[in-house]
């Protein structure tokens, strides 16, 4: 196992800052939309190009027809000047439809992949990362991508190439003071690359804050009950408070950085004018330049402020999209863990109940130092149910997961008839384990999607089946039946309905291989002894590994496994157990209990 | 819910989020009972009271702003007073006045820059100063919001509330306000420039407001409902987003997958819609303002012009004119611009301000009544009604006038089916509902007059969920009482007997419990959680399945460490399972909502033999014979 592959990213601790390397990787995303991103291109140079035009019209409509006093002839020219600021509202107009198109695509899309990708990481990876940290970079990351790709990208580029045309007319027009602004100029570039850096290291971190941020409101969301249960709503305002100041204190230093750059830019062309204004002078009064030329100069180089200003926005939304790009690149390199094989082997053709061995298998908690599982062996034959019977913290849970892969193994190998799991293809694996896990979790989706998960495609019968033998009949008296919304957003159910749900999920299409992690401790005596009346129907039919904490579950089982720190210390049937193993029969014995 | 064709193999929603009842619908369309104006007006009060605070340094803003495009606006008049007077002194020899002039130009480029970098600073200040206040006010509110509520409201929701919804207004106090006051201030000074170089024109230019605000008034109301769409779908998408990633291991080993990828597209592209909506509008309304903007200056041209050609004006005075125009016009789209982004944050406002106007259904008293000291954990219910939907026509009632006395010291176990209103009981003694009708109190004091404080540190009931929270396993069990020190954190998880897996973790009690306690199992993590109950130590301790996932020793452990740890309290235990109620001294039998029986376990097992009832007695027979 590719144990610290993943980091978690702590926010304490530094990222690593993004580069534009970060940003040319989104080109797959943007790809299909290149056409999109010429044409807004086009559209917007040209908009640049009428907007500039627009003023040389006025100027000859002024110099000619007006001067000349003649009306007439103002005909032509004001029908042009119509016709291109017209023109510039439809080609901005165009733009941004062709923006809409575009960025929204690419932001749907990647937030598509991201989604997708996650889903297909080990449970390993979800159990690290902070869910406030991929929360907002699905969120708010994909935002920030989503303005820089239909906005600030062709901006960028339209701006530079403004910056450089007006340099290159100034030099043009006056060679030694054109130059000399290019030169005087150069320490900008420098100052604005120093500021871009320190804001790209600062958006990262304002960014990772706001995950951890996330992460807090939903723990405190979720938690809700334990918070109210102990009246802590205080403490949690509190930590909360620490956490939003932190963020605050980043965009901060974000804002200080910024106002620094935007300053910078800003008024350095200022200090370079006023030079400019005195040399020129200096220039005419020695005749070396006409008055008309040097006010052009200056008309133009003025012309320089805009672009400049927005460079100094655009450098700043820039950095931020880099920062989100490195912060997205992070989850998409991560690679799952639980690799399908290069060429998946096939199961033996059968759909009768499958043998399950456990063949020296050990299992270890990544960063743990030791085994939580130790070379542990197990064989079930098919059709045989074993109850996996083990002191709180035996490794029991763990166990259970390793089957369906849902981590893999560190050691030794589990087969199903003969074929080691980690050879089998993903899906079809978990299509012949089925497994119900200790927290039943449900879904906000009706009752028939929630017992449906895994064949989406059940027959009614089918559905019906799982149904009775979870004892789960209830979902019939639901206000709409099984089309009734469970889970979160729906209809809240006890307990006990939960793991009854889910026990049905588990059973459904009757599996080869059925996994139960006690499936039956939040029932009541009544329900528990008609579940298990149904569930050996079908446990006569499977392959199954149950995990029991009560005589009564156990008894559902043919053998019986004790799992004691890692180890598989004896198996055999309950009343063999009972009567020869002293750690077996403190472990189920009901002594204690009988005292009522 | 609205069906809408999806592509990409989306798929709709119909097919798989089930039907709930009307009233639930409701919240999640969050179809608000109020009207628009309403809501608009909720959202602008909610953005007064978060200004209100800062208006002082709000004005010195305003003034810094004004100071920095004024000393900008100077730099074209010392240039060409640097040509015209300047120069021929030059021509002459004489530089002083060119040096002058050069040397105020330097002052205030300086100048500007400071007052510039100051704005941005104050502003940005100012701007987190008001983030910081909504998220905590939201955030407190959502807390103190009851149980119910957030059952209701969902808990995607309220999360896409504190994060992509403050995160639009946080969009508006970045969009460069500066931009906007700058816009304004040129829009004011050169409306007044141009009606003194000459009214007709100026009249002409002013006209063009009329089209613009027409533009204005017909984007926003188009914008209000599409953004209001966007912050639905938003909200949807992270649900999804969420509960798929609290739920991945059931995703993964049922090979959710695929169908989720189609559920989320669909949702997905719904969000793309409701933004696409927004941008539409947007295209046509910015450069909309550009365009009535470009055909007022050409309209000025041609009357201008013309009147030029008549002799009727100065060509001098239609070329500044021409030139303040264009000054005129272009800030406008700098408004649009903002007023956008103002739209978009007032659809979020919306939102957070109606979840501020929640009132907790569970609120706390105005007036509390002191509890008397030491508590002593007499628990009264005085004909106490209870439904979970109370307004609805016909409620489903859980609790039918229930009267009991639970004497201090007692340990009663609740005993009956599902739904037969055990965890509602529960519930209303840690006042996590009030009841319908009558009264709950504690030591005589109704719930409901106690404040939160000793409300909490006298009742705690540990929960079926057992929550972990991201941390290290002494966090969460200091979680009971933060003010613990270490030894009492050891201690009580020795009590429960959590300490002998605890101390085999990797870092002992400094082990990370991961995300929910993923690195726990169900057994370990409800000892945990008693632990960090046991540590609160509270006069009335409720138990709710608190020992399900245990084994048996285990669960022993913790029933030997309750004899001495519920010695002097008050305690109520639910359980299925009736080992876990032998330490009861007295049973309550509930069933559709009634007391059916109440007694010692032992007179209730042999009521069975006086009586036909019987149904501890039963359920007790049942159980021993289920033991192996």
């Amino acid at each position: 196992m590719a144990d610290g592959a993943i980091q978690t990213n702590n926010s304490s601790g530094a990222a690593p800052p993004g580069s534009v390397r970060d940003l040319l990787r989104l080109w797959p995303w943007l790809r299909p939309y290149r056409g999109y991103l010429i044409f807004m291109l086009v559209t917007a140079t040209l908009a640049m190009v009428v907007q500039s035009i627009l003023p040389l019209v006025t100027a000859a409509l002024i110099d000619g027809p007006i001067a000349r006093r003649d009306t007439s002839g103002m005909y032509p020219l004001i029908g042009l000047a119509l016709l291109f600021g017209v023109l510039e509202a439809v080609l901005f107009g165009l733009r941004r439809r062709a923006m809409t198109t575009s960025a929204l695509a690419i932001e749907t899309d990647m937030r598509r992949d991201f989604y997708q990708h996650l889903q297909r990481l080990p449970v390993s990876f979800h159990d690290r990362w902070p869910s406030g940290q991929l929360l907002s970079r699905v969120t708010s990351d994909l935002s920030t991508l989503r303005r820089f790709a239909g906005f600030m990208a062709v901006f960028f580029f339209a701006n530079l190439a403004v910056i450089v045309v007006v340099l290159i007319m100034l030099v043009r027009l006056d060679a030694v003071l054109g130059i000399s602004v290019c030169v005087v100029m150069a320490p900008l570039a420098i100052a604005t690359r120093y500021y871009e850096r320190q804001y790209n290291i600062e958006a990262r971190r304002a960014q990772d804050l706001t995950g951890d941020l996330a992460t807090g409101v939903e723990e405190s969301v979720l938690g809700i009950r334990v918070i109210k249960s102990f009246g802590r709503r205080g403490q949690l305002l509190e930590n909360f408070t620490s956490d939003a100041q932190r963020l605050r204190e980043a965009e901060l230093k974000k804002n200080r950085t910024l106002a620094n750059l935007w300053t910078v830019i800003g008024s350095y062309p200022q200090l370079v004018l006023a030079g400019v204004t005195f040399f020129g002078v200096l220039a005419v009064a020695h005749g070396r330049l006409s008055t008309g030329e040097l006010v052009a100069f200056i008309t133009l180089q003025l012309r320089l402020n805009w672009p400049l200003m927005a460079l100094g926005w655009l450098i700043a939304g820039t950095e931020e999209t880099v920062a989100a790009s490195a912060r997205l690149f992070e989850v998409f390199d991560t690679k799952s863990d639980i690799i399908e094989p290069e060429s998946a082997a096939r199961l033996p053709v059968n759909t009768g109940p499958a043998r399950l061995q456990f063949d020296r298998v050990s299992f270890r908690f990544p960063g743990a130092e030791t085994d939580t599982l130790h070379e542990l062996n197990l064989d079930i034959a098919a059709g045989e149910t074993m109850a996996l019977v083990g002191p709180t913290g035996s490794g029991k849970t763990i166990l259970t997961a390793l089957v369906a892969r849902l981590h893999d193994v560190t050691g030794g190998a589990i087969r199903i008839d003969g074929v080691a799991v980690d050879r089998l293809a993903l899906d079809d694996l978990r299509r012949t384990v089925s497994t119900a896990f200790e927290d039943p979790t449900l879904f906000s989706a009706s009752v028939r999607e929630n017992i449906t998960l895994g064949l989406p495609d059940a027959s009614d019968e089918e559905v019906r089946e799982a149904i009775e033998i979870a004892q789960a009949g209830f979902v019939y008296e639901l206000p709409y039946g099984l089309q009734t919304r469970v889970g979160e957003q729906g209809l809240s159910l006890s307990g006990g309905q939960r793991q009854r749900l889910a026990l049905a999920r588990a059973v459904l299409g009757r599996p080869r291989v059925l996994v139960l992690d006690d499936p039956l401790s939040a029932l009541d005596v009544h329900t528990e002894a008609l579940v298990e009346g149904a569930l050996r129907r079908i446990l006569s039919s499977t392959t199954a590994l149950v995990v029991a904490h009560r005589a009564s579950t156990v008894l559902l089982a043919d053998r019986v496994a004790l799992l004691d720190e890692g180890r598989i210390v004896a198996v055999g049937t309950h009343s063999q157990l009972l009567a020869t193993n002293d750690a077996y029969r403190n472990l189920l014995s009901q002594k204690a209990e009988t005292r009522v | 819910m609205t069906a809408t064709d999806t592509p990409d193999g989306a798929i709709n929603e119909s097919q798989w989020r089930g039907r709930y009842d009307k009233r639930e619908e409701d919240a999640v369309t969050e179809q608000p009972p109020a009207g628009r104006p309403r809501l608009e007006r909720e959202a602008r009060q909610l953005l007064g009271q978060l200004i209100r605070p800062h208006r002082r340094q709000i004005i010195l803003v305003l003034a810094l702003i004004v100071g920095q495009v004024s000393t900008t606006m100077l730099a074209p008049w010392l240039i060409a007073l640097a040509i015209d007077r300047g120069m021929p002194q030059a021509i002459n020899g004489h530089y002083r006045t060119l040096t002058e002039i050069t040397g105020a130009l330097l002052v205030a480029a300086a100048t500007s820059g400071v007052l510039q970098w100051l704005f941005l600073r104050r502003s940005g200040t100012i701007g987190q100063a008001i983030l910081i206040d909504l998220r905590r006010r939201v955030f407190d509110h959502s807390q103190k919001l009851s149980v119910s509520w957030h059952e209701r409201f969902t808990s995607g929701r309220v999360i896409s509330r504190l994060t992509s919804d403050v995160d639009t207004l946080r969009e508006l106090l970045d969009a460069s306000l500066d931009g906007l006051l700058l816009a304004v201030l040129n829009i004011v000074i050169i409306s007044v420039l141009m009606v003194f170089l000459d009214p007709w024109l100026a009249l002409m230019a002013l006209a063009a407001l009329i089209p613009l605000f027409a533009l204005f008034r017909w984007f926003s109301g188009r914008s209000t409902v599409a953004f209001r769409r966007t912050r639905e779908t938003v909200a949807l998408v992270i649900v999804q987003f969420v509960e798929t990633f609290n739920g991945i291991r059931a995703v993964q080993s049922f090979r959710r997958e695929k169908r989720n990828d189609a559920i989320f597209e669909g949702l997905n592209q719904d969000y793309r819609d409701a933004n696409s909506t927004v941008f539409k509008l947007h295209s046509v309304f910015i450069p909309g303002v550009t365009l009535v903007g470009n055909v007022a200056t050409v309209a000025v041209l041609f009357v201008g012009g013309t009147r030029v050609a008549e002799g009727g004006l100065q060509l001098g005075v239609l070329t500044a004119f021409l030139l303040y125009l264009r000054q005129f016009y272009g800030p406008m789209e700098d408004v649009a611009i903002f007023f956008n982004s103002l739209q978009s944050a007032t659809a979020a406002l919306e939102k957070l301000a109606r979840v501020l106007a929640e009132i907790p259904s569970v609120p706390e008293p105005a007036q509390p009544r002191a509890l008397p000291q030491p508590v002593r954990g007499e628990i009264t219910f005085d004909a106490v009604e209870f439904s979970y939907d109370a307004q609805a026509e016909r409620p489903r009632i859980v609790l039918h006038h229930l009267d009991l006395q639970i004497e201090q010291g007692q340990t009663v176990a609740l005993v009956g089916a599902t739904g037969a209103g055990k965890t509602t009981i529960a519930k209303l003694i840690s006042r996590f509902y009030d009841p319908s009708e009558g009264t709950v109190r504690l030591d005589g004091v109704p719930l409901a007059q106690l404040t939160d404080e000793d409300l909490r540190s006298a009742i705690v009931m540990i929960t079926q969920d057992g929550f972990l929270f991201s941390g290290s396993v002494a966090d969460n069990i200091a979680f009971g009482n933060p003010g613990a020190s270490r030894a009492e954190i050891e201690a009580a998880a020795r009590a429960v007997g959590a300490e002998e897996f605890i101390l085999k973790l990797p870092e002992g009690y400094d082990t990370d419990v991961r995300k929910r306690g993923g690195r726990l199992s169900a057994g370990q993590r409800q000892l945990v959680a008693f632990a960090r109950a046991f540590l609160a130590d509270p006069a009335v301790l409720i138990l709710d399945e608190a020992t399900s996932s245990l084994d048996i020793p285990t669960e022993r452990a913790v029933q030997r460490a309750l004899y001495t740890v519920l010695h002097g309290r008050t305690a109520l235990i639910i359980a299925h399972r009736l080992s876990t109620v032998e330490i009861a001294n007295r049973v309550l039998v509930l069933d559709d909502g009634r007391v059916v029986e109440d007694g010692t376990p032992q007179e209730l097992i042999e009521a069975d033999v006086k009586s036909g009832g019987g149904r501890f007695a039963a359920l007790h027979t049942a159980w021993r014979e289920s033991l192996a």
